[in-house]
């Protein structure tokens, strides 16, 4: 076990190495002066391009821009985005809590909801249900999030009034950030309401990036239990004579959870990507629509800063995943 | 189910009933986050609006709605003889903001107008660059560093700017968000405390906000400053809801989750106008949206060509398909909202057989051109594309054959300014500070060739016209130079002019007084609620 972990951190340093390159490269790879571009219609002379360029440090050849971003990433700087002025990693950790929050819920309402559909539909194979609830996954894992989430606002909070339109939390709370989770930060506030508020804002945003890992997540458990229940194992366990819902819940959906828990964690990488839209649309103060914006103005630190922290967090979850199989099976050793 | 809806609908009300309380709180949903809270630092209307529209005071500024000058932290001014001194008489009794990170000692003075120029314009200033790229855009921009010789404190109440040219628009540039004047006690706290860029983060001025806190692209607090030199604004909490999607800001003001939008999406403003909660305000915005045609090269050096291909060019279909009724045509270089406006001025009628005649009069057969087609969206051209295409199809009209291109900003930026470029070049401005010399100099003036010069024009009776109105301080004076300049201009058409847009503002009905800025800025002092 401990042998794997090191082997798996070593592993990690050259992917590391290749993602500050790919990141470095991508932003620059975009068409688009950063300098010009802050200038706007309004064009600047000749002179003071210069002195911005060399302010900036883009006057520079990029193997050298690229080892001196190096260097500051093994130091923990990642320099400051042109547009604030405030260090990449600092606006990074403000943002970051919104968006794991924002993450962990629609993954939560995924397994909640997925893992269940997928093994009754499994159970149910070829029947109505099956049918049904496969239909309904497929539509999901289509639907466009922009048109959702709009659909969503319109109906569930314009007419319905059920859900605040967008936001965190109501402005009539008002308290310092502790943890940058409002769930948590609002129960810390101790003001009455406040964590209902956090709630109820929660609720529309967690459906719609949940939505595509649900479906996702539903016909990746369906699949795997067809081919579990399909086992001289599962056979035995039944014809011992166990209750079904041993034979299913114990037994089978043991072995089914494993491509499960890949999917899930493959998924992670996908709700970052699926957070750009959805925090666009609920006015999420995450970092999907900080990258957004920042690849517009072709903020080239926060870009490049803010991929390498994703690319680290997908890795590291990625690290864990490997890790928990051992957890769901414990057949399974390193 | 229904006490939690109950539960929800009283909190989303209780915005209002908050306002009918005591305490009135106005939200305002802007479409994005501020860059900072330095004005001088930046260029983006949101940056302002969140801090020199509310938190700073400038020592002259636009009457609230209009583009007219008016006195602010300065009472009074005097502009020498040959125009190269202006000396300003200080407000008194001018309170900086008490905040929880900063408590003022003593009132605005001079010192506070020369910390805030000077370290804009002297480069080994301890705040010139005490954030990493600190660059003082607008200061520049305006070319502030050429024309300042220097800026004195007279006594405690009197400042003098020195220049080395005579400028007439000096005034009005004094008026726009860069000028906004800084606390030079709170700046050398920062500086003793070696925290100096939390200027930048924590501003402290003397407008009629103070600033409470950020929360980064969600959330902006302010309260009213007590002791405002102006009188205590109306509403004593006003807070911006940063919410970036159109479509979303608008169910957000339906739902009274705020009271005032920016930008709603063309598609909503029908509905807008029906809507009994809302108010939809309209005003033509401080912009023009232009085609210029490269009057170097042949043969749009012909004044007849040009004048024939603006002939060609139906602008009411253009207005209907690409401003979705948000637009007005434009006749002038200038938009109607500013002083010296011609308003009789003729434009070129649309009459593509006479104009098709006067381009075989010329010798002019066969014709290719290139209209270049801008990638982004601005409030004077929507959809740049969409407009090359409807010129592209009037043109063929005429006999002659256009090829749009198209390339990245940046790029197109830079390309356009190169003085043999190929083609005609879509584009427009957005004002600054509502002098006509910022849209006739800036764009159309012999100096600004090879730069934001599209047409690359110098024509020298017009150029003497302007140059002559930038020494003259007498507006009435400078209001004749300008309706001249205008005649010239259009004689000459160096552009197509296209279109000024209509900007909208969606407010709640129990907002009191909203005007609209013609700056496009959002400005929350003067306003109350119902």
């Amino acid at each position: 076990m401990i042998k794997l972990l090191f082997r798996r951190v070593g592993l990690m340093i050259p992917t590391f190495i290749g993602a500050t390159l790919l990141s470095f490269l991508f932003i620059r790879m975009l068409p688009g002066d950063p300098v010009l571009l802050m200038a706007g219609e309004r064009g600047m002379t000749d002179e003071r391009y210069q002195r911005l360029l060399h302010e900036f440090g883009f006057d520079r050849p990029y193997w050298q821009q690229y080892l001196e971003y190096l260097w500051g990433v093994l130091q923990g700087d990642l320099g400051e985005s042109f547009r604030t002025k405030v260090p990449v990693l600092q606006e990074f950790l403000t943002l970051f809590p919104a968006t794991v929050e924002l993450s962990l819920c629609a993954m939560l309402l995924a397994t909640v909801i997925g893992i269940p559909a997928g093994v009754i539909a499994a159970i149910r194979r070829g029947r109505a249900l099956d049918h049904g609830t496969m239909g309904t996954a497929l539509v999901g894992y289509s639907m466009p999030i922009f048109w959702w989430a709009l659909m969503l606002i319109i109906v569930v909070s314009g007419q319905w009034g059920l859900t605040p339109v967008s936001g965190r939390i109501s402005l009539l709370y008002f308290f310092e950030p502790v943890t940058g989770f409002m769930l948590i930060d609002s129960l810390l506030s101790g003001q009455e309401g406040a964590f209902g508020s956090a709630v109820q804002h929660l609720i529309l945003p967690t459906i719609v990036l949940g939505t595509i890992p649900l479906a996702v997540v539903a016909r990746q458990t369906r699949s795997a239990m067809l081919e579990v229940l399909g086992e001289d194992y599962v056979r035995t366990a039944r014809a011992k004579g166990l209750s079904p819902f041993r034979v299913v819940g114990i037994h089978a959906l043991r072995n089914a959870l494993i491509p499960v828990t890949t999917t899930i964690g493959l998924q992670i990488g996908v709700l970052f990507g699926g957070a750009i839209l959805t925090e666009t649309i609920f006015a999420w103060p995450g970092i999907g629509k900080w990258m957004i914006e920042s690849v517009s103005a072709r903020d080239y630190s926060v870009v490049q800063g803010g991929l390498l922290l994703i690319a680290v967090i997908v890795m590291v979850v990625n690290l864990m995943v490997d890790l928990m199989y051992g957890l769901i099976n414990p057949k399974i050793r390193y | 189910m229904k006490k939690f809806a109950i539960a929800v609908a009283a909190s989303a009300l209780a915005l209002g009933v908050a306002a009918s309380a005591n305490a009135k709180t106005l939200v305002y949903c802007s479409e994005g986050s501020p860059e900072g809270f330095d004005p001088a630092l930046y260029t983006a209307g949101t940056t302002f609006d969140a801090s020199s529209r509310q938190i700073f005071n400038k020592l002259v500024e636009f009457e609230r709605g209009t583009t007219k000058v008016v006195p602010a932290l300065a009472t009074s001014w005097d502009v020498s003889d040959d125009g190269l001194e202006y000396t300003f008489h200080l407000r008194k009794g001018v309170k900086f903001h008490t905040t929880s990170f900063f408590t003022p000692t003593r009132d605005f003075n001079a010192e506070d107008v020369v910390f805030s120029f000077e370290r804009q314009r002297v480069k080994d200033h301890p705040y010139h660059s005490y954030v990493s790229g600190a660059s003082w855009e607008y200061f520049d921009g305006m070319s502030m560093p050429d024309l300042i010789k220097s800026v004195e404190k007279v006594d405690d109440y009197t400042v003098k700017f020195v220049l080395n040219r005579p400028e007439a628009p000096m005034i009005a540039n004094l008026a726009m968000d860069f000028a906004s004047i800084e606390s030079k006690e709170y700046a050398d706290k920062l500086a003793a405390d070696g925290k100096m860029d939390q200027l930048n983060q924590q501003p402290v001025g003397t407008g009629p906000f103070k600033f409470q806190a950020y929360q980064k692209d969600a959330v902006i607090r302010y309260q009213a400053h007590e002791s405002y030199w102006a009188g205590k604004a109306a509403i004593d909490t006003l807070i911006f809801a940063i919410t970036p999607d159109a479509s979303v800001r608008y169910q957000k003001l339906k739902a009274g989750e705020c009271h005032v939008m920016p930008y709603p999406n063309p598609a909503d403003i029908d509905a807008m106008k029906t809507d009994g909660d809302v108010n939809l305000l309209s005003q033509e915005g401080l912009n023009v949206g232009y085609l210029a045609y490269n009057t170097k090269v042949a043969p749009f050096d012909n004044v007849k060509v040009r004048k024939a291909l603006n002939m060609a060019i139906n602008k009411e279909a253009i207005l209907d398909a690409v401003f979705q009724g948000a637009g007005k045509v434009a006749t002038n270089p200038i938009p109607p909202t500013i002083w010296s406006y011609k308003a009789d001025l003729k434009d070129d009628p649309y009459d593509p057989e006479a104009a098709k005649k006067m381009l075989e009069a010329e010798g002019v057969k066969d014709l290719s051109m290139k209209i270049w087609a801008m990638p982004v969206q601005r409030p004077y051209n929507p959809n740049a594309k969409r407009m090359a295409e409807l010129m592209q199809a009037d043109f063929a009209k005429v006999g002659v054959n256009v090829e749009i291109v198209q390339f990245e900003w940046g790029e197109y930026l830079k390309r356009s300014k190169e003085l043999d470029r190929d083609g005609a070049v879509l584009l427009g401005w957005t004002g600054d500070n509502g002098d006509p010399d910022n849209f006739l100099a800036v764009l159309l003036g012999c100096d600004a060739v090879g730069g934001s010069n599209r047409a690359q024009w110098c024509y020298q009776p017009f150029e003497d016209v302007i140059q002559k109105a930038k020494i003259v301080s007498d507006t009435a004076e400078r209001t004749k130079l300008y309706e001249q300049a205008q005649v010239i201009f259009k004689e000459q058409a160096p552009w197509a002019t296209i279109a000024h847009s209509v900007v909208f503002k969606p407010v709640r009905k129990e907002v009191v007084d909203f005007k609209i800025d013609p700056f496009g800025g959002h400005i929350f002092y003067g306003v109350d609620l119902k």
